[in-house]
């Protein structure tokens, strides 16, 4: 009835539980046993005549999670934030490595001496004297301003 | 090419000083916005209807259902009872349970509203025979 063309599954409405469409477009249950067959039967009738527990079971043919099961909060972050220390370790870890495998010696200029000499030629050289280094130095008393 | 010269043409400026009586109408109201707003009680009322509609069918309850929880509200009342009914005339008491939730978790913060529609509500569902999920307990994990 349909010709040649083959249905495909995921073309067809799907059932999802969603908080902001609270009615799904088809039962969670599509093949129902012969005692939800007879519970669906009963539904027909007087809802006061049925117990809680045909009550939910015919809330389970209906849905899979109920808002409850929905809203729950699941422990998974932690394992989220487990795996994103560990690897955040592991590229320390190789940073480490590479600074003792890797890497030559550090630079002359990382010298203190050097650094030293660098930062009296830069107030020497009245370097940014408005806001920066220089405005900051006693140039009379030959020290850093209180 | 010719129509800009015509436009601005003898006749064609007296046509536009004119005053036309269908144009001040227009310049009456507002020019950018058409329609009325639909008050409370209108929005209401639309939506007890729908959902009274004698022969709804269970794509018009989803959809209705699906519709108004997009909202930025909680249903009044009278909305979920037409809702309600409307799932036993279908025959779909698992619908009628899980608008319970819906409405419970579109409270959200608000606490008082859902104990609210609850005790509006009492009679329709003592009248249908619906157990609320707490009664159920499904409300809990």
């Amino acid at each position: 009835m349909f010709g040649v063309a083959k249905i495909e599954h995921y073309t067809l409405p799907a059932y999802f539980d969603a908080r902001d469409a609270p009615l799904p477009d088809i039962r969670y249950v599509q093949n129902l046993s012969p005692e939800q067959k007879s519970l669906k039967e009963k539904e027909m009738g007087p809802w006061a005549a049925l117990s809680n527990e045909e009550k939910i079971a015919l809330y389970r043919i209906s849905f899979n999670q109920s808002f409850a099961e929905m809203n729950r909060t699941t422990p998974e972050w932690k394992t989220v934030f487990g795996a994103l220390m560990a690897l955040i370790g592991l590229t320390g870890l190789i940073v480490i490595w590479q600074r003792m495998y890797v890497y030559g010696p550090v630079p002359h200029t990382f010298d203190p001496e050097y650094k030293a000499k660098e930062l009296q030629r830069m107030l020497d050289m009245r370097i940014n004297p408005v806001q920066g280094i220089s405005s900051k130095w006693d140039y009379e008393n030959k020290q850093w301003k209180k | 090419m010719f129509r800009a010269a015509v436009r601005l043409s003898v006749s064609g400026v007296r046509s536009l000083t004119r005053t036309q009586p269908g144009c001040q109408a227009l310049l009456a109201s507002r020019g950018y916005s058409h329609g009325k707003q639909e008050t409370d009680e209108e929005f209401d009322a639309r939506w007890v209807t729908y959902f009274n509609k004698p022969d709804i069918d269970a794509w018009e309850l989803r959809k209705g259902m699906n519709t108004l929880v997009c909202y930025d509200l909680v249903p009044e009342p009278k909305i979920l009872e037409a809702a309600l009914r409307a799932c036993r005339r279908l025959n779909d008491l698992a619908s009628a349970i899980r608008i319970l939730e819906a409405v419970k978790d579109k409270a959200g913060p608000h606490k008082d509203i859902y104990p609210y529609v609850i005790q509006e509500l009492k009679p329709v569902l003592e009248e249908l025979g619906i157990s609320t999920p707490e009664e159920l307990g499904i409300d809990k994990l």
